[in-house]
């Protein structure tokens, strides 16, 4: 069973307390801009809520037959609390059992997660663009309006921009830590044999 | 040959005489503005103004905001005048703020703006404005630049000196333009003046709190005209200072026979005495009606009070509050300088300005240097209250602001001009021509202890071709000058609306940050707000019918409405239920006899209207909301007075499939 250097295992116990931030401050964000708002709408994901200017972006997107975003369109936001306090409970653990197995462990979570998170919300993002109420005032044929999953996008007179928030950002830095950290360890051990 | 050298000669004299002649008359002065001018009052697109301009709208009764430099009006606040732009004073929420002891008043003259101050500078909360026929105070909110307060004054015939206010906004003041007779006597005959006709003065506390008004007391003073006022600042703080006219007491062709006396008086008032002798119980409480109205921001509703007493302090009797100081020829500005030490009146037909200094008349007080007595006030002798005089510094001398500099800036009607002078040292400095037949004049700050000076604005009263005409029927016309160099210069001429009289500037800092952008749908506590399209309904109380209505891009609820019959009152309470910036929705019926709402986010405001004659009526959006604005209408089916049509109300329902749209 290889063990862990002393350095590694703070930088993992570090990186999983990091993501306790993810309860306090937004994850990820979705700008837009047109020529009425030049001072752009804001959404603002949170771990278990929704904020900004849902209201404003609802009132102007029924006229395409999108849905009203509301809180209890999303499920996530009832169990999202219990994956991230896992994952911090399992990086505490990695840390503490100090073997590089659970650290591999964690690490593979780590990306398991993100790749289901960003695939969950495109999925939501493909039905909120795609299914759209038939009798909506507004219907361009084969127009559909779902949002960016990173980056930027033009829909109608608006630009999107979606992309990681001050926790989001948090999460990635976790992530750096932890990976380059494996890296570190299988790179220091092969040095040795 | 002589001879023609002769005629040549001739003729060549006759034509240089011609010349001669031509370029001896006068020519007009020049008025296009000159230089870097256009740069200087320039403020490119999409960018701010500097300053907010509070400007009073004269006759059309409302208070007007524009920018400067630039001079582009922003808005028309609606105060003493019915607006039907926005239903001000047609809706039924705001129609009690327009509420008297006459009833309901639809119209004033607004003259002068006062911005509330704190520690004598500007603190951005609330513009005051002054109802110059039926006597009024009015308080707009600078939060949403809406009328929020309006105060009657009872014993006042034309509240002209006012709404001036001290520097922290202790009080607004309200001195009466005529005096008339008060209390149980007020069926005399015109001629009986001297006797029974007196002037008031009523000082308005505001609540520091809540900007609140209420008349603290009126002080009774002989039966003059109250002109306009200044409070004293700095070392002055606890004065007044009021110009009168008509001391001569006439009651007909004051043109003549209010113009006899070489010289008027400047009214001295010591309000702290005032407020001791109300403290030691010295006022008398006296009957008297008036309405005081206030806007609730969570009804969005006006309440109108009717009071039925003030109290008051006779002056005659309790010495001390009251001085008369001499002053030329029925003056009309009387102007505080940014130290509070000096008092400029203008005579408005005196060839001087005499320049008053508060050290002086303390010391005149004190050593009772008196030259007699007015209607048993003291009056001060002329000279010992006197700082000194400008000389030969125009005709016509108006009204005085002041720059950061120790510089005055006085207008002159009949010169047509305004003169920058020296405080101190009583020297005329400089002067520019105005178009045409200034009024008022405003420097930003120039009432506070620390004007903000950079720019003078002439507001006249004569505007003939200054623009494109219009008929016999034209705008106003303002000019804006620099006055940050030695020389005025003028930088921009600008049209403006209703007529302005007094009008303030404030740095745009102090205001725009605290602009409301919405009303809070959770904070609308209308009793007949539907703050849901849920809540949408129709109800029947007797022959009233009141209709919850809500509206948002791009439908109102409900917009088919059934079982109104003739001889119904219908109130349309319509919640705007938008909570995003500038996104008004607006109402009109056909046939109404008031006018539209307009609503604002999170607002409701109603419009009630009494069909005549049974039919479908549309109504409709009229605010251009949206994309589907035009989308946003519906109709009332009206039926005879016995009809037993039911009462019921949908949108989006599809009662017939042969006709409508739908699946």
């Amino acid at each position: 069973m290889k063990t862990l250097k002393p350095l590694s295992r703070l930088v993992v116990a570090i990186a999983a307390l990091l993501m306790v931030s993810a309860y306090f401050v937004p994850l990820w964000q979705i700008l837009m801009w047109a020529p009425q708002y030049p001072e752009g709408l804001e959404m603002d994901i949170w771990i278990n809520t929704i904020t900004g200017d849902v209201k404003v972006i609802s009132a102007l997107n029924h006229y395409i037959g999108m849905k009203h975003i509301e809180v209890e369109m999303f499920p996530e936001f009832g169990y999202m609390i219990y994956i991230v306090g896992f994952l911090i409970g399992f990086g505490l653990l990695a840390a503490l059992i100090n073997r590089r197995f659970m650290l591999l462990m964690f690490s593979l979570l780590l990306v398991a997660t993100a790749i289901a998170a960003l695939v969950d919300f495109w999925l939501w993002g493909y039905d909120y663009g795609h299914n759209l109420d038939p009798t909506a005032a507004i219907n361009i044929p084969g127009m559909s309006y779902q949002p960016p999953l990173i980056g930027t996008k033009q829909l109608l007179n608006f630009t999107a921009f979606s992309g990681p928030d001050i926790g989001g950002w948090i999460f990635v830095v976790s992530g750096v830590l932890v990976l380059s950290t494996l890296g570190f360890e299988i790179y220091t051990s092969k040095k040795k044999v | 040959m002589k001879t023609k050298i002769h005629r040549l000669l001739t003729l060549l004299v006759i034509f240089t005489s011609a010349v001669v002649w031509q370029s001896c008359k006068p020519k007009a002065p020049a008025s296009v503005a000159m230089g870097d001018a256009a740069s200087k009052a320039f403020v490119p697109p999409g960018k701010y103004d500097e300053f907010y301009n509070v400007v009073s709208g004269g006759f059309n009764g409302q208070m007007s905001i524009y920018g400067l430099p630039s001079g582009r009006l922003f808005r028309i606040i609606p105060v003493f005048s019915q607006f039907p732009e926005s239903g001000w004073g047609y809706s039924e929420e705001t129609k009690p703020m327009l509420n008297t002891s006459h009833g309901f008043v639809p119209w004033d003259d607004l003259h002068h703006i006062a911005l509330s101050t704190t520690n004598g500078e500007h603190d951005g909360r609330w513009a005051f404005g002054n109802a110059n026929n039926t006597p009024r105070v009015a308080r707009v909110d600078m939060k949403t630049f809406k009328t929020v307060e309006i105060l009657e004054l009872p014993n006042s015939g034309g509240n002209h000196s006012s709404p001036f206010i001290t520097e922290n906004t202790e009080y607004v003041v309200a001195g009466t333009r005529f005096s008339v007779p008060v209390g149980d006597k007020t069926d005399v005959p015109i001629s009986s003046f001297k006797e029974n006709f007196k002037g008031y003065i009523s000082f308005i506390s505001v609540d520091p709190t809540d900007g609140k008004m209420k008349i603290a007391f009126q002080l009774k003073t002989p039966g003059v005209s109250f002109d306009l006022a200044r409070a004293g600042k700095g070392k002055s703080h606890g004065w007044f200072f009021f110009s009168t006219y008509n001391t001569e007491q006439a009651y007909t062709l004051l043109e003549v026979n209010a113009s006899q006396k070489d010289k008027d008086f400047i009214m001295a008032v010591n309000w702290k005495k005032a407020e001791e002798y109300i403290k030691a119980g010295k006022g008398t409480k006296s009957k008297a009606k008036y309405a005081h109205n206030v806007w609730d921001e969570h009804t969005h509703t006006g309440v109108s009070t009717i009071m039925d007493e003030v109290l008051q302090l006779d002056p005659a009797e309790l010495k001390d509050i009251i001085y008369f100081i001499p002053c030329p020829k029925s003056p009309h500005g009387c102007d505080t300088d940014p130290t509070g030490e000096y008092i400029v009146g203008s005579g408005k037909l005196a060839a001087l300005i005499p320049v008053f200094s508060f050290t002086k008349i303390q010391q005149a007080i004190a050593n009772k240097e008196f030259e007699g007595e007015f209607a048993g006030i003291p009056v001060i002798k002329y000279e010992a209250a006197l700082h000194g005089e400008v000389k030969k510094p125009g005709l016509g001398p108006l009204h005085t602001e002041f720059d950061a500099k120790g510089n005055a800036y006085t207008s002159f009607f009949v010169s047509s001009e305004i003169v920058k002078w020296n405080v101190q040292s009583l020297e005329v400095l400089d002067r520019v021509p105005t178009y045409y037949s200034i009024g008022h004049l405003s420097v930003p700050g120039g009432p506070t202890k620390k004007p903000h000076g950079k720019y003078v604005v002439a507001y006249n009263k004569i505007t003939k071709d200054r623009y494109l005409p219009t008929g016999p029927e034209l705008t106003q016309s303002a000019q804006l000058y620099d006055i940050s160099g030695d020389k005025m210069q003028l930088i921009l001429d600008f049209p403006t609306t209703g007529e302005p009289h007094y009008a303030e500037s404030i740095p745009a800092e102090l205001v725009m940050p605290n602009s409301v952008k919405i009303f809070k749908l959770e904070e609308n506590k209308h009793p007949y707000a539907a703050l849901g399209e849920g809540q949408a309904k129709v109800e029947r109380k007797g022959n009233q019918v009141h209709v919850y209505m809500t509206a948002i891009r791009s439908h109102l609820t409900p917009d088919n409405i059934e079982g109104v019959k003739l001889g119904d009152d219908v109130y349309f309470h319509v919640t705007n239920l938008e909570q995003d910036w500038d996104v008004p929705h607006g109402f009109a019926i056909k046939g109404a006899s008031t006018a539209e709402v307009l609503v604002m986010p999170g607002e409701t405001q109603t419009l009630k209207w009494k069909p005549l004659t049974t039919g479908v009526f549309p109504f409709y959006c009229t605010d251009f909301c949206s994309a589907l604005h035009q989308e946003m209408q519906g109709y009332v089916r009206v039926s005879p007075a016995g009809s037993n049509v039911p009462l019921k109300f949908s949108t989006g329902k599809i009662d017939d499939q042969s006709s409508g749209a739908g699946q």
